[in-house]
């Protein structure tokens, strides 16, 4: 087998092992479906392995444009996230006080209600308030519900850093703002960046909320949504689809490994 | 290098002051950190939601096709007419059966990752979890029609190895049958169990990692069986796991529109029919009112959760 034995364990039942390992040939099926059929083409009579439709996607208008606007939402609700969500943790990560708790559920309610009602809570309050659907309500939708996975990162970090570290550089005579800087953001760094790749993955693929918060703006997700009642151009949206894959991966892998080891677990809840 | 030195003793600098008046002043600054986040959830998130519940109680005219801001409870009596509460039952039926398949499926893996997996397996399938869970959704719902479709890899599969007929016996069952893969009860049911599984099997691992090994070998030792020591012992105590991981996935598929939009048969759920309402038809009260529905099960759900000790397994 790939894997070494545990010390002093009985190996798993066979079934055991057969079922965990069926369960995993599930989660990766569809995935692998979507890799295969983006790399084929097919001319009728057989089909052939090729790069081509990479060619022809990546010189397409609407695609790259979708590209570009994902992007951009996903660093601009980043940084937004950043900046609340550490604030957050900083304030709640050592103090009791009443409403505490009703902060922590508030925080949550983005990612634990379902994304229609966060959608059109917006939407509805958008309309009340005059405000065209667009760029900006698209960063305000997705911030908050970043705010959170940024927010369970780096509070689980401030409560494993020891806060003597924070008293003694000010015995030295550094000022907040100091052992701010020298102090605590490189003890926050890994976890700011963990969290932060995770909201960046969270909002580059949004779509449930999007689709309301957008007006016409076209998103990657939404493109690909758009897509589906398009058969025709199969093929490109199979290339299109594995790369939203591989972006989205490497943002999850970094921030597991960022993570390691530490008590939270990053991306626990999404 | 040296005046500033010398600045920072004969007169402080505005940051110093500031610095340390935040330092004294805890509450002051609890206060500084928390009113930008405050503000923008309590004000942004918090008000949208409550414009929204106003909403619910709008008056729609179906003649004229306009909303007036006409006071009714109308909207909320409405969904429970036979065809709304049927769209309910049915979303709240698939939300439940979906909770289940994802729990009996994931709990083999979470269990044998915990407890067989060495270090470099653990973090092998923890990855292979977390990798379809981060996957785009719309990609994975588009993979999905892709392996359903009749030219599919599922139906060619179905065929080579002779079980045509069987797939038709099932697709003739009422209620989880249909035309096709594509358009049955069952082909949604397979589609949302698979995006929501890993959402269950996460907690349900963290709730097994924090059980204690020479627990279960002490139920052995004591003459358990194992399925004793799985009903006994166990599963009481990764219970709350469970309970965790199944408020996603039923949250989840309460809400879910673009799943029974693109897979499954025609009938509305929850989701589709605030999609359709709010869009389309433009009756906002009463897609405001069908809002209302998932936030009260979930809120109902969430005070269940709470009491079997849930939240500690997130």
């Amino acid at each position: 087998m790939l894997f070494k034995n545990k010390q002093n364990q009985p190996s798993a039942p066979i079934w055991l092992k057969t079922l965990a390992y069926g369960g995993l040939v599930f989660l990766h099926f569809p995935i692998v479906v979507i890799v295969i059929n983006a790399f084929l083409a097919s001319d009728g009579s057989h089909t052939h392995f090729t790069l081509h439709w990479f060619h022809v996607a990546f010189a397409r208008e609407d695609v790259m444009s979708a590209i570009a606007l994902s992007l951009k939402v996903a660093a601009f609700a980043t940084s937004l996230a950043i900046i609340m969500g550490t604030m957050t943790a900083a304030a709640l990560y050592r103090r009791n006080f009443f409403g505490k708790e009703a902060i922590t559920t508030m925080l949550i309610l983005p990612i634990a209600l379902p994304g229609i009602i966060t959608g059109i809570a917006l939407l509805s309050a958008m309309n009340i308030l005059d405000i065209t659907p667009g760029f900006l309500t698209i960063v305000v939708s997705h911030a908050t519900f970043c705010v959170v996975m940024i927010y369970n990162n780096v509070v689980a970090r401030f409560r494993r850093m020891p806060h003597n570290l924070i008293e003694a550089s000010m015995d030295l005579g550094a000022d907040g703002f100091t052992t701010f800087r020298f102090i605590i953001l490189p003890q926050l760094a890994t976890a700011l960046l963990a969290g932060a790749l995770l909201a960046f993955a969270l909002s580059f693929d949004e779509l449930i909320v999007t689709i309301f918060t957008a007006g016409h703006e076209i998103t990657l997700p939404i493109w690909l949504l758009n897509q589906l009642s398009r058969p025709r151009d199969a093929a490109i949206t199979n290339v299109v689809a594995m790369m939203v894959m591989l972006v989205t991966a490497i943002p999850i892998i970094a921030a597991y490994y960022l993570t390691r080891g530490t008590e939270s677990i990053a991306g626990s809840s999404r | 290098m040296q005046s500033s030195i010398i600045n920072a003793d004969t007169s402080k600098p505005f940051g110093r002051k500031f610095s340390n008046t935040l330092y004294r002043k805890n509450n002051l600054f609890l206060f500084l950190l928390l009113t930008p986040p405050l503000l923008w959830f309590g004000v942004v998130y918090l008000g949208s939601l409550f414009a929204l519940l106003w909403q619910s109680f709008y008056t729609f005219d179906s003649f004229s096709m306009a909303v007036s801001n006409d006071l009714t409870l109308e909207n909320y009596r409405s969904l429970f007419d036979a065809t709304n509460f049927d769209i309910i039952l049915r979303t709240l039926s698939m939300a439940v059966a979906v909770t289940l398949a994802t729990a009996l499926i994931g709990f083999p893996i979470a269990y044998y990752m915990t407890r067989y997996g060495s270090r470099a397996e653990k973090g092998f399938f923890y990855i292979a979890v977390m990798l379809p869970m981060w996957a785009s959704y719309i990609v994975k719902t588009y993979a999905w029609t892709v392996i359903l479709s009749q030219q599919g890899i599922l139906y060619w599969c179905i065929n080579h190895l002779g079980l045509h007929n069987a797939l038709n016996h099932v697709l003739q069952i009422p209620a989880i049958g249909g035309n096709t893969l594509a358009t049955s009860n069952l082909g949604r049911f397979i589609v949302f169990t698979y995006i929501w599984l890993p959402f269950m099997i996460l907690p349900i691992q963290a709730a097994l990692e924090r059980v204690p090994t020479n627990l279960l070998q002490a139920s052995a030792d004591l003459g358990a069986k194992p399925a004793q020591t799985f009903r006994r012992v166990l599963l009481p105590l990764v219970f709350p796991g469970v309970v965790a991981g199944s408020i996603f996935t039923f949250s989840l598929t309460l809400g879910d529109y673009i799943i029974p939009q693109l897979i499954g048969p025609s009938g509305l759920y929850i989701g589709t029919m605030v999609y359709t309402m709010q869009g389309s038809v433009g009756n906002m009260p009463l897609a405001a009112a069908f809002t209302v529905v998932p936030i009260t099960l979930i809120f109902i759900y969430l005070s269940l959760a709470k009491r079997t000790g849930a939240f500690d397994a997130l």
